[in-house]
């Protein structure tokens, strides 16, 4: 079996074809849709979870490839909305790679995302809810 | 004590723009060149500041009468319960009050994302809020259901009153017991791994005027934003505890109520926020500040971190079973370097309150007085302080019928 979230980005003139049935109805792919849009010039952007027989796995990418959905790989990065950010401090307790860290003695918060690896526990942790988990498409 | 010059006199010079005004981060230094006595002369006002998660506030809403009128019984603010068993459409929201549905901590530990205090924080913004009311009927409000909404610009009187704000120092939480703990005070990892403190230091209102000299009910204050006034000494308000030699007390002690108009506040300065397994709070910016009447008063003024003690205490078993005592005090230099020694072992330290926050509020209100735009009111009675006797009463189950 494989597990892959990957980012599917679909041009316009195929976003309206059914891809996920045909993936799971065709390819045995269990697929779980974590995040999906249409922009306005009809792009549509995916982030999905999926679950396959090598095999099948394979070949339901090859399937999207061949109909013109672009298939990259997915890269989760934490984003640090300073703006909701009250700079209290306390993630800085919590974040393993001190990628959130103080300036002392002002106490100011600052986030270094090089240093950080994306183990999410900043994320509920932050009482005023300023980190963010975005999934990005590695290009 | 000979004293300076009066409240009146202060005011005066506000009103020509004439104050001279320091916070009190600012003052230190000053006093470190001058001299207390000199400083005491020259600055007029110290601003104080702080910004932190205080769970005892809310606000009154008067919601305005609807055709047909309603005695609104049960009412929703996005879901959130407020208070109404007060008149036909008046309510009290609670920051930390969760709606019905959360599922709360039954999925241990729960998320808490949203809460009373983030329904003040959306008013503030000036966020369209939905509304839902149920009522009995009676002949003057016939009117049994609501739904609608509402913003902060569309309801009549809207004022926080925060029954237990401005904590005069806090507890510094540890986990001695062998799991993660969700608490008021944050994650607390196992066997002291973290250390958390929720004060803004020597910014904080209260630990520059130990004993309650200038602040007092009527004393009018920075408060989310807007003006606000010192309403009452707030709950749990506790002046006998241990003091240090500089009067400063060696734990939680006083406390204040704050009253102040809600329309005139910012989000920026009340924001709803979540406690992991704990439950929602609100973190409320709150400026004080303290007259220079005399020496004696720049004296408490100019309180240093590292003059401020507090005392480190097991939040896995001693706090909630209110068991045992402390397990040793710090200073708030120490816990701003970001660790303290615990029982030999060095546990890193961080803050629940701001203190960069707390240090732009005390700088706000500075400037707020430099211009000319605040003045500062003379209290109307004193709150209770050190020599009062007040006594923190337990509570303890009593069994029998209620007046046996």
């Amino acid at each position: 079996m494989i597990k892959s979230k990957v980012v599917l980005r679909f041009p316009a003139s195929v976003v309206e074809q059914p891809f996920i049935y045909t993936l799971i109805k065709e390819y045995n792919i269990i697929a779980n849709i974590l995040k999906a849009n249409i922009n306005p010039r009809k792009e549509g952007n995916m982030v999905v979870e999926l679950k396959a027989a090598e095999s099948d796995f394979k070949a339901g990418i090859e399937f999207l490839q061949e109909r013109g959905v672009m298939v990259l790989p997915l890269e989760r990065q934490i984003v640090w909305w300073e703006d909701r950010c009250t700079q209290c401090g306390f993630c800085t307790a919590i974040c393993p790679t001190d990628a959130l860290w103080m300036e002392r003695p002002k106490m100011t918060v600052s986030f270094c995302s090089e240093k950080c690896i994306v183990c999410e526990q900043c994320l509920k942790a932050c009482p005023a809810r300023a980190m963010e988990a975005l999934y990005q498409a590695e290009e | 004590m000979s004293q300076l010059r009066s409240i009146k006199e202060i005011n005066e010079k506000i009103s020509k723009g004439q104050a001279v005004v320091a916070t009190a981060e600012e003052v230190l230094s000053i006093v470190a060149e001058q001299g207390v006595e000199e400083a005491a002369r020259r600055v007029d006002v110290v601003t104080t500041g702080t910004f932190g998660p205080m769970c005892s506030s809310g606000a009154f809403l008067n919601l305005g009468h609807t055709t047909p009128r309603m005695r609104m019984t049960k009412v929703y603010l996005n879901g959130v319960n407020a208070y109404a068993g007060i008149a036909a459409v008046d309510v009290y929201l609670g920051a930390t009050e969760i709606p019905e549905t959360d599922p709360a901590n039954t999925n241990f530990p729960g998320d808490f994302n949203y809460g009373g205090a983030h329904v003040i924080e959306d008013l503030v913004a000036g966020k369209k809020v939905r509304l839902e009311a149920l009522s009995y009927g009676t002949n003057c409000y016939p009117r049994r259901k609501l739904e609608t909404y509402i913003t902060l610009d569309d309801i009549n009187e809207a004022y926080l009153f925060n029954p237990r704000n401005c904590y005069q120092n806090y507890n510094v939480a540890v986990n001695l017991s062998e799991r993660t703990i969700y608490t008021y005070m944050g994650i607390l990892k196992p066997e002291l791994g973290n250390a958390t403190y929720s004060s803004a230091g020597q910014l904080s209102p209260l630990l520059n005027d130990p004993y309650y000299r200038t602040i007092g009910v009527g004393t009018k204050i920075f408060l989310g934003g807007g003006i606000g006034y010192v309403a009452w000494q707030g709950t749990q308000h506790n002046p006998c505890v241990q003091r240090s030699a500089n009067g400063v007390p060696r734990e939680g002690a006083g406390t204040l109520a704050l009253i102040g108009d809600l329309k005139q506040m910012k989000a920026k300065y009340l924001r709803g926020v979540s406690f992991l397994g704990y439950g929602v709070s609100m973190q409320v910016g709150v400026g004080i500040p303290i007259p220079i009447l005399d020496v004696e008063t720049m004296r408490y003024a100019t309180v240093k971190d590292e003059d401020i003690v507090a005392q480190v205490v097991d939040y896995g078993e001693a706090y909630p079973q209110g068991s045992g005592g402390s397990l040793g005090e710090v200073t708030y230099a120490e816990l701003k370097s970001g660790k303290i020694i615990v029982q030999g072992r060095e546990v890193p330290t961080a803050p629940l309150s701001s203190y960069p926050k707390a240090l732009e509020i005390a700088q706000l209100l500075k400037h707020w007085i430099e211009k000319g735009e605040f003045t500062l009111a003379e209290p109307v009675a004193t709150l209770p302080s050190a020599d009062s006797s007040i006594k923190m009463h337990k509570l303890t189950e009593k069994g029998g019928n209620t007046n046996d």
